[in-house]
């Protein structure tokens, strides 16, 4: 494990705004070498007094976000069980590849005959992706997860519309991420939350007393957010359908299912896939992502155009698609993320990509029976690759679960997702993934018992952490009541 | 096996073991047999080298000599530095700043970048980024609207990139709004029609500077108007660099500025990830979508860094959020701040300058040879000229290896026959007077 060692991976560093000094400069630009008539603009138009920027040196700016890099965990750094989030492995070769200059420097509105490789990638991306969910159709314009969710909700209320049929509910599960019932919104549905049995599962009586002729979707994640497989999905799929409603997948779990279960066998009719977790591209501190689409044959009229046809040297865009939703950003996809899925498929092939799932639920389980007699389960039906444990135990010691979490960072771990899913009071959702060595798993196991020794010899050791951070706990309560979001000189 | 998954068949055998079980099947038992994934089939592992090997020859196909094409995405020099220190695995694979005791790195960065954006646009806040500009423009109309609920109407200008266009129309179908485009007259947004446009009905008014025939906006004026009539004016700014040269649209009026960042920091990439650019005024903040962070003090009275005014988002709001927006595009965000740091005020102002005179040079070069500008308004680093045959001047540009530039007609077709052509610091003289040269014989 990882800890930081030294005073000097304390927080402390001025922002770059006040480093430097007047005149200095990090860039060079070629000098002109040409004769260039005057600038004409008007002086309205022109900028009257420069921007704040820094105004440093390369070595200083180097320096600076090195050593902020320093105050970071990371997946490099740190074991980063985040639950739902999939912190697996980022491998080195897609980062390479991302940069050859004919990607990188593609323009999207260049002659299309510049674009024959860069669509030849998209396109067998998109086949790989079909296969891994067994759907019929892909787009791989959405930037991120939620943005996926709102495509595929889009292309529901298009598609509902298409048939005369328009609908305002939305069935959403109590155990969804927030950008369930946000994208629902956002796309002028009404919510209808549903609640998870007691046992982990979203019971069929939940649904059937739910379901009328005017809902439009239920939006289900599977494993949901328990990390626990809806057994019933298929059942309440055929009910939604029975009733004229659609099945969407908040793909975030894919994790899970990658060589174990078939999406399109639980008759899900769209899912949204987050390249950065199930396919290993990097989370980049927050982004970017990619969240691509895939769907059954009755959706794909809707798919945000353009669509990609043809196969090989023949794969073009296909502009042409009077029933689209539309554009849902601009150009087609965040390419540079799609590369690097790509390359991490193509590397893995059929053989490691049937292997992801397994591991993936094999390490989750490992941590849940090496810590299921330490904390308490939040629900007892079986996890799949993640686990979610709760402090009620520790709660009667007078530490919670933020005091647990605050203290792996001492103990050298990124801590998992806390609070959340919001029916697991004081949740630990902890989803080690299969890239971690089982080593590293037992340390996390140990520092996780040895918390719960804390917890009972010096619980103020607990609630006191971090102490070996590069920061102490925040105000944050403070923060949002007097924000300051940038700097001022 | 694969190299990325430690698992030995022993490490496979002790953990079933642990989980107490004979084999993997009895682990995955809650999955109903009708769902089991059968064998897959696809393409089989390939080693690194090749792979290498194979992404080499495919991205060859896409290179150029030069290229002109912009059209909304410019490519300009990212310093060496920046992508050396965008490698660094502490940033890029780092995630979201959860717990702010371990992600200071990443929280300052975030702070930094909405400094250097809120002071490029003249605005008081910015957020942590979004994922591109048409996205980002269509959020900023679903802010107007929340700023402004008893208004449903809101107005595009017609030199407003196709794609922003686009995209707010599909983020508003699901709503009570109706878009209305704004004539253009001399290429830009026409301010008479404006003026009859506007109505205690609008909530906003978008507009593009330089907009998407490269001209710049008298948005002073458009923003006198628009604020008359009590609404709110967006402006989006396509080309980041532009903004060391040209009056910033907080200065302007402007009550949301969006953009887009490639250019600084982040390549064109095909078009993505680009870097979604959003600002307001501190007033609107509470209304703004995406991630904010703030200065906190920890507990040894520390200042630091922490995600903040989180009850917009939709982590806690849910279906009540601003936006369903979660992640964003944070290491484009980070690049962006990295390139702006090296540039510096002056090398930002001297970028600007050298891309509107090269583009000046080559308006003089392509006069003299008879191929004339469509348009004599004021403009940054693009430019539309008459070609006649669009098609025809790409074709023998890449023959010589150059992307001459966009041809309008694929836009509107009332714009055919132009060619929409960037310039930046990267194109040298020589390069400007080859494409010259292509442009006269077509015209010719």
């Amino acid at each position: 494990m990882t800890l930081w060692r030294s005073a000097a991976d304390r927080i402390g560093e001025p922002p770059i705004f006040a480093k430097g000094a007047p005149g200095r400069r990090g860039a060079a630009i070629p000098a002109l070498d040409l004769q260039a008539p005057a600038l004409d603009l008007p002086a309205a138009l022109l900028r009257a007094s420069p921007p704040l920027l820094p105004e440093v040196s390369e070595p200083e700016v180097v320096r600076h976000y090195t050593r902020l890099s320093q105050l970071n965990a990371s997946i490099d750094t740190h074991f980063y069980p985040l639950g739902s989030c999939t912190m697996k492995y980022n491998p080195r070769v897609g980062e390479k590849v991302a940069r050859l200059p004919g990607f990188a420097g593609a323009h999207p509105l260049a002659p299309a005959a510049l674009h024959r490789g860069v669509l030849q990638v998209m396109a067998e991306l998109g086949e790989w992706l079909r296969r891994l969910t067994g759907l019929d159709a892909v787009t791989l314009q959405p930037a991120a997860g939620a943005h996926g969710e709102l495509c595929g909700m889009m292309m529901i209320r298009a598609a509902l519309a298409d048939r005369g049929d328009p609908r305002r509910k939305v069935l959403v599960p109590d155990s969804a991420h927030g950008t369930n019932p946000a994208t629902s919104a956002l796309n002028g549905f009404q919510v209808v939350p549903l609640r998870t049995g007691p046992e982990g599962y979203l019971p069929l009586a939940a649904i059937e007393a739910a379901l009328d002729r005017d809902v439009a979707a239920i939006m289900m994640t599977n494993p949901n957010t328990l990390g626990v497989f809806e057994r019933d999905i298929r059942a309440i799929a055929d009910k939604v359908h029975a009733a004229g409603g659609f099945v969407y997948l908040d793909g975030a779990n894919l994790n899970a299912l990658v060589g174990i279960a078939n999406v399109a066998a639980m008759g899900v009719d769209v899912v949204h896939i987050n390249l950065h977790k199930t396919f290993s591209t990097p989370h980049g501190g927050g982004g970017p992502g990619a969240g691509p689409v895939a769907c059954v044959s009755a959706l794909e009229p809707f798919l945000p155009r353009p669509v990609l046809v043809g196969a090989g040297n023949e794969v073009r865009l296909d502009f042409d698609r009077p029933k689209s939703i539309g554009k849902l950003r601009s150009f087609y996809g965040n390419f540079g993320m799609l590369l690097r899925a790509h390359s991490y498929l193509a590397e893995l092939g059929v053989e490691g990509a049937s292997r992801i799932g397994p591991d993936a639920v094999l390490a989750a389980n490992y941590l849940r029976a090496s810590l299921r007699d330490t904390f308490e389960l939040a629900f007892a039906a079986p996890s799949m690759h993640e686990v979610v444990f709760t402090d009620k135990r520790q709660k009667e010691r007078g530490v919670s679960t933020l005091d647990i979490a605050k203290r792996l960072i001492d103990y050298g771990f990124h801590p998992p997702t806390v609070y959340f899913p919001l029916i697991a009071p004081g949740a630990l959702m902890i989803e080690p993934t299969e890239s971690e060595p089982r080593e590293m798993l037992d340390a996390f196991v140990a520092a996780m018992q040895a918390i719960d020794a804390e917890t009972r010899d010096n619980p103020e050791l607990v609630k006191g952490a971090p102490q070996r951070a590069p920061a102490k706990r925040f105000d944050e309560a403070g923060a949002a009541r007097k924000p300051v979001l940038r700097y001022r000189r | 096996m694969s190299r990325y998954q430690p698992h030995t068949d022993a490490d496979r055998r002790a953990m079933l073991a642990r989980c107490g079980v004979e084999s993997f099947a009895e682990l995955v038992a809650a999955v109903p047999p009708a769902l089991r994934q059968g064998p897959l089939t696809g393409p089989s592992a390939v080693a690194e080298p090749d792979l290498l090997r194979r992404y080499r020859s495919l991205a060859r196909l896409g290179e150029v000599k030069a290229s002109f094409v912009g059209a909304g995405l410019y490519d300009h020099y990212v310093p060496v530095a920046v992508d050396m220190l965008l490698q660094r695995g502490e940033l890029f694979t780092a995630y979201t700043p959860y717990q702010p005791e371990a992600s200071q790195g990443t929280l300052q960065a975030i702070f930094e970048f909405q400094t250097v954006v809120a002071e490029l646009f003249g605005l008081e806040v910015a957020n942590a980024s979004m994922y591109d500009f048409a996205s980002a423009a269509a959020e900023a109309v679903l802010m107007t609207l929340r700023l402004e609920p008893k208004r449903s109407r809101v107005l595009l200008s017609g030199a407003l990139h196709p794609d922003a266009g686009e995209v707010i129309c599909t983020y508003l179908k699901g709503g009570a709004a109706t878009l209305e485009s704004i004539p253009l007259a001399g290429g830009r947004t026409d301010l008479a029609a404006l003026e009859r446009q506007l109505g205690a009905d609008v909530a906003g008014v978008v507009v593009q500077s330089p907009n998407c025939l490269g001209l710049v906006e008298p948005l002073a004026e458009i923003g006198a108007r628009v604020h008359a009539a009590g609404a709110r004016l967006v402006v989006s700014v396509n080309e980041p660099t532009s903004l060391g040269l040209l009056a910033p649209p907080g200065v302007c009026g402007a009550d949301i500025a969006v953009g887009e960042g490639t250019g600084l920091g982040v390549p064109p990439s095909f078009g993505g990830p680009g870097l979604g650019l959003f600002a307001t005024r501190e007033a609107n903040v509470r209304q703004m979508p995406g991630r904010l962070v703030g200065e906190a003090r920890d507990a040894d009275g520390r200042l630091g860094y922490v995600l903040t005014l989180s009850t917009r988002e939709q982590h806690i709001r849910r279906d009540k959020a601003t936006s369903n927006i979660c992640t964003n595009h944070g290491l484009c965000a980070l690049a962006f701040t990295i390139h702006a740091a090296l540039l510096g005020p002056k090398g930002l102002e001297e970028l600007a300058t050298q891309c509107a005179q090269r583009a000046r040079y080559l308006a003089a070069q392509l006069e003299r040879r008879g191929v004339k500008r469509r348009f004599a308004g004021p403009y940054y680093n693009e430019l539309v000229v008459e070609i006649g045959e669009p098609a025809r001047a790409i074709e023998a540009g890449l023959a010589r290896g150059l992307a001459v530039g966009f041809d309008l007609g694929r836009w509107r077709k009332e714009w055919a026959g132009g060619l929409l052509v960037a310039v930046t610091e990267q194109h040298s003289q020589a390069c400007l007077d080859e494409l010259v040269e292509v442009l006269a014989e077509v015209r010719r």
